[in-house]
């Protein structure tokens, strides 16, 4: 029980008693199953305490109002185009969706919001593609052993303008690791000889 | 189309499924339920007194610091307290500004929690004092401390207009490192009187 808990359910003798209904796309929400529990935030703020990314940065930074995850799911059902972002800022470990006291999926949702993104092609056309190449690879483990070599073969012999160009953008602050002479794979059948 | 029948054919559009509702847990129960309300309005932060009759409360209050030190006085109470607020002569809640002490009645006490239910009826016009003032004083008749909230709201009638609320101890409030702040938006003070015979 808090110190105050205020019962109005009618105006005093002579006033009057306006309720005024705020919307603010919450409805639209209501009508999305998947991210609907998001709805049941009482902005507690226990989500944003125990995230292990917005224990060491909060605040304004990510750009919303509501910090945290569940503003992670907030801004971008509230903008995609303008907090798409914000969903893929997650190591998806669950421990929002643990700590909240309305038991709120927080991190199935925001698992959810990612897929939702590409389908709704907000998450830009070179991401899209590289993911489609990446698991057109990663589900053909010929394709991943042919993909390996080749790459340890080719990438030293490349000029290095040409590896740290434009579109790594990885590489922009980093120095990508050297290219080890054979893979994991080789390794463990050799030694296990 | 406006803006209200808009959102509400919003809501209409994106209805929630039907759930069942939950089963009631049990309502807690106490042997002695003014002990247990003593204890719980004390774990809330409040200062519980008995007392047998109502001239007693004036002679109880007598001994608190924050009333003889008190400048401006309201009671809702007759012959209770040495009021010199006139309530009845205010007419913006505005002039509740500098209030130190406000007696109030409340209707019943609930032993679960230590809240007291106080009925907009008591309060007239003044919805606000229990906030404005720097102590808040309330009295509940003896005999009229209900178990649990289940009761309370029995007792209550929320169909007919009206306003109520529960008060359960000073204005308080804590953060997240659990500090717990007494008077922070309201009265830094709140004290108890259990009026009526069988006082032990």
């Amino acid at each position: 029980m808090t110190t105050y808990t205020t019962h109005f359910h009618g105006p005093m003798r002579g006033g009057e008693l306006h309720v005024v209904i705020v919307d603010n796309g919450r409805s639209a929400i209501l009508g999305q199953e998947t991210f609907r529990r998001s709805l049941s935030c009482i902005r507690c703020g226990a989500c944003m305490n125990t995230c292990p990314v917005f224990r060491r940065s909060g605040g304004y930074s990510y750009g919303y109002t509501v910090p945290g995850p569940i503003g992670s799911l907030l801004a971008p059902l509230r903008d995609p185009r303008k907090f798409g972002s914000l969903p893929f800022a997650s190591s998806l470990c669950g421990s929002c969706s643990d700590v909240c006291p309305v038991k709120i999926d927080l991190h199935h949702e925001l698992y959810a919001f990612r897929q939702e993104l590409v389908r709704q092609k907000v998450v830009p056309l070179y991401k899209r593609l590289g993911m489609a190449v990446m698991s057109a690879v990663l589900a053909r483990p010929w394709a991943y052993r042919l993909a390996g070599s080749l790459m340890r073969w080719i990438l030293p012999r490349l000029p290095r303008a040409f590896v740290y160009g434009p579109w790594n953008a990885w590489g922009r602050q980093r120095e990508l690791p050297p290219m080890p002479r054979q893979s994991f794979r080789d390794l463990i059948k050799k030694e296990s000889k | 189309m406006n803006s209200r029948d808009a959102i509400l054919a919003s809501l209409r559009r994106n209805p929630l499924p039907v759930s069942p509702l939950p089963k009631a847990p049990t309502a807690i129960t106490y042997a002695d339920p003014e002990r247990q309300f003593a204890e719980a309005f004390g774990s809330v932060g409040g200062k519980f007194v008995r007392v047998a009759s109502l001239a007693e409360v004036n002679t109880e209050l007598g001994k608190f610091e924050s009333y003889t030190q008190s400048g401006k006085i309201a009671s809702l109470i007759p012959d209770v307290g040495r009021a010199n607020v006139d309530l009845a002569a205010l007419k913006d809640p505005h002039e509740l500004e500098g209030l130190d002490i406000a007696i109030i009645a409340g209707e019943f006490g609930v032993a679960e929690n230590g809240a007291v239910w106080v009925p907009g009826s008591i309060l007239g016009p003044h919805r606000a004092i229990f906030v404005v003032t720097q102590h808040l004083v309330l009295v509940v008749p003896a005999g009229q401390i209900v178990h649990n909230m289940q009761q309370a709201y029995d007792r209550i009638c929320l169909e007919r207009p009206g306003f109520g609320i529960f008060i359960s101890g000073p204005s308080k409030t804590a953060d997240i490192e659990q500090a717990l702040v007494i008077g922070a938006h309201g009265a830094r003070s709140c004290s108890l009187f259990l009026v009526g015979s069988q006082a032990r």
